[in-house]
């Protein structure tokens, strides 16, 4: 356990010195200011309180709900790329809830809103789920499907049902006090659903490492036949679970993100967290604990790059690229390891 | 204010097309067993190696540069998919964030942010003649740009080579059964790999199409999820060529309801019309799962060595 733990932090080590190397030469290709471009992102990330508590946090936030909900699919061997449209159900659902409970005093009304979001990404995820169980469905088609129809049902609600009274912006109101998230320092941006997600990846790991439910979502990873035959498992059940937990995870993303930053609901609420959560999850190689390391690193990323754009014109699209060469670097290691324990 | 249907249909065909070319690619990947995410990626390289091609040397380097950049995103997914042993999906995903932020990146760094007023020729709509005056499908079919009927050439040579050539059955053979390939002499990694190549330069051309033969610039992020699309479209057509047609053609009227909406001025809700050929890719992959109209091998990874 012990060196496990220390090849995750040299994993981690090894691909983030490689990338800073490739961004370098990246920005010196493109002919940007290297030096004011890097201390940007440094700054934009860490450079300040304000950095820290009202840019990193906040977006580690969301990453970490995305990145352990992918993380545990990842684990029982359910390629869920439906994250993001996860997500999005779940800010809809902890939205239209928001709105009408939003009378209600805050220590019922939020956690409507949030139960209703959890329940909402379970539902999403559960349709891929119940198409791959019942019909054999690769559920990385029906999530990617899945994600377009939720673009679409986010864009049509802002602009139908659930849009502001004046019917001139493609949004809703935003959500009473009541169902907003709590700030944890005030002045500050970043809100409870950090502590939230924390506490799940605790949870998440406990379960994974402590509980029965937890072994057979392993060993369903570690293969379905071989769980069937060796414990008496039921890869059935035990997937079912993991699509219902996973979308659950992303949906309270959502719901965290819409009840803890936009107060409202709208189209691009989502820059794509749920496909960044991919590159969260594997390079924390899908250990829980080490989740919460690499979304607050991806956070760190975000914001700098955001910032980057603003102070040293650097497209923030840069960090995409950061994140693909995480997820290639990481697979390329783990290609290495393999090797070098068969020889 | 009426609608014009023929000028309906035209519009359908012309948003089908690179939609459709990518989907071929697809569906060739496919057959050969791989799920390419990293289409997406193909298509927004092909997209900005179209725009630097075609201000260097006119609309010719413009497909040019488009193919070599489609193939070369999609050679990376090759490598890190056939020879690191690594889960498709996520190499896909890998290789379209890549190609993504690579091409917003470098966009910025050659053309400044000012970018979108860079322009580049298009190819113009060219009528065939006496078939353009058919009613109807004429001007739907045959007065469009080149590249559509480049499209009807590959979807006309496609259908005849997946099941009448030794090419053709070593590809769909990879896809069902790999082990039985292999032990037919065929090397599963190799018909990968080729498969691999040809979607990317598919899916290059397909973003060359984008700029060159409709929007005319490119921006950043502008494949705008097509070549997800073309992965449904490649469900929602069962796999076979003639189903891919059919597939575009319902993907690209759909995209152009919302205009026939806007301009009758109906409050219909044309998210649904763009969500609903996703509903139906599902509600068709439930109903035609069990039937196997998918390649056996489908995303599952070749345990045989390189």
């Amino acid at each position: 356990m012990r060196a496990r733990l220390h090849s995750r932090w040299l994993v981690m080590g090894a691909t983030i010195a490689g990338i800073f190397a490739a961004v370098i030469v990246i920005l010196l290709i493109g002919g940007y200011d290297t030096s004011r471009a890097l201390a940007a992102l440094w700054d934009g990330a860490f450079g300040s309180s304000y950095a820290v508590l009202s840019a990193t946090l906040v977006r580690a936030t969301p990453l970490l709900f995305v990145g352990l909900a992918v993380g545990l699919a990842f684990r029982a061997g359910v390629l869920n790329i439906g994250a993001e449209g996860q997500l999005l159900a779940g800010a809809t659902a902890a939205v239209a809830v928001g709105l009408a409970v939003g009378a209600l005093p805050r220590v019922l009304a939020l956690p409507l809103a949030l139960g209703a979001g959890a329940a909402a990404g379970a539902a999403w995820s559960g349709i891929a789920g119940w198409l791959k169980l019942r019909f054999g469905v690769l559920e990385v088609i029906s999530t990617l499907m899945l994600n377009f129809i939720a673009t679409y049902l986010v864009s049509w609600l802002v602009r139908g049902p659930l849009q502001e009274p004046t019917r001139v912006y493609p949004q809703t109101i935003e959500l009473s006090p009541a169902v907003q998230m709590p700030l944890l320092l005030t002045g500050h941006r970043v809100h409870l659903g950090l502590v939230l997600a924390i506490g799940l990846a605790g949870f998440t790991w406990w379960v994974l490492t402590q509980t029965a439910i937890g072994f057979r979502v392993r060993a369903v990873g570690a293969g379905a036949a071989a769980a069937r035959s060796a414990g008496g498992i039921d890869p059935a059940r035990t997937t079912a679970l993991v699509f219902l937990a996973s979308g659950a995870l992303a949906g309270l993303g959502g719901a965290s993100e819409a009840t803890g930053v936009t107060f409202a609901l709208y189209e691009g609420i989502s820059p794509g967290y749920g496909y960044s959560a991919i590159a969260v999850a594997l390079l924390a190689r899908l250990h829980p604990l080490m989740i919460i390391v690499s979304a607050l690193l991806f956070g760190a990323l975000e914001a700098g790059a955001a910032a980057m754009q603003r102070d040293a014109n650097v497209p923030s699209v840069l960090a995409a690229v950061v994140e693909a060469m995480i997820v290639l670097g990481v697979l390329a290691f783990n290609h290495a390891r393999t090797r070098g324990r068969q020889a | 204010m009426s609608i014009d249907a023929a000028e309906f249909m035209q519009a359908s065909v012309r948003t089908a097309t690179p939609l459709a070319l990518a989907a071929y690619g697809e569906l060739v990947v496919e057959r050969a067993g791989v799920i390419n995410l990293g289409l997406e990626g193909a298509m927004i390289a092909g997209a900005f190696g179209a725009l630097v091609g075609a201000s260097a040397g006119g609309i010719g380097a413009g497909f040019a540069m488009a193919v070599v950049a489609g193939c070369a995103a999609t050679l990376l997914m090759a490598w890190v998919v056939l020879w690191l042993r690594a889960d498709a999906v996520i190499a896909g995903t890998a290789v379209t964030l890549l190609a993504l932020g690579l091409t917003g990146t470098l966009y910025r760094a050659l053309y400044g942010a000012q970018g979108a007023a860079l322009s580049v020729p298009t190819l113009a709509p060219v009528a065939v003649p006496g078939l353009h005056q058919l009613p109807w499908i004429g001007p739907a079919f045959f007065e469009q740009p080149l590249a559509t009927y480049a499209l009807y050439a590959m979807a006309c040579g496609l259908w005849w080579w997946l099941p009448r050539t030794h090419a053709g059955l070593a590809l769909r053979a990879t896809g069902e059964r790999p082990d039985a390939a292999l032990a037919a002499g065929i090397s599963p990694v190799t018909v990968r790999a080729w498969a691999l190549l040809f979607g990317g330069a598919m899916g290059g051309l397909a973003g060359g199409v984008l700029v060159l033969a409709q929007v005319g610039t490119f921006a950043e992020g502008m494949s705008a999820g097509r070549g997800f699309i073309a992965i449904a479209i490649v469900v929602l057509g069962r796999w076979s060529p003639v189903g891919v047609a059919l597939a575009a053609l319902l993907f690209g009227s759909a995209s152009q309801l919302q205009y026939v909406f806007q301009s009758l001025g109906w409050p219909v809700p044309y998210q649904l019309f763009l969500a609903l050929p996703y509903v139906l890719t599902l509600l068709v992959l439930a109903g035609t799962q069990r039937r196997a109209a998918a390649p056996a091998s489908l995303g599952a990874p070749l345990d045989t060595a390189p």
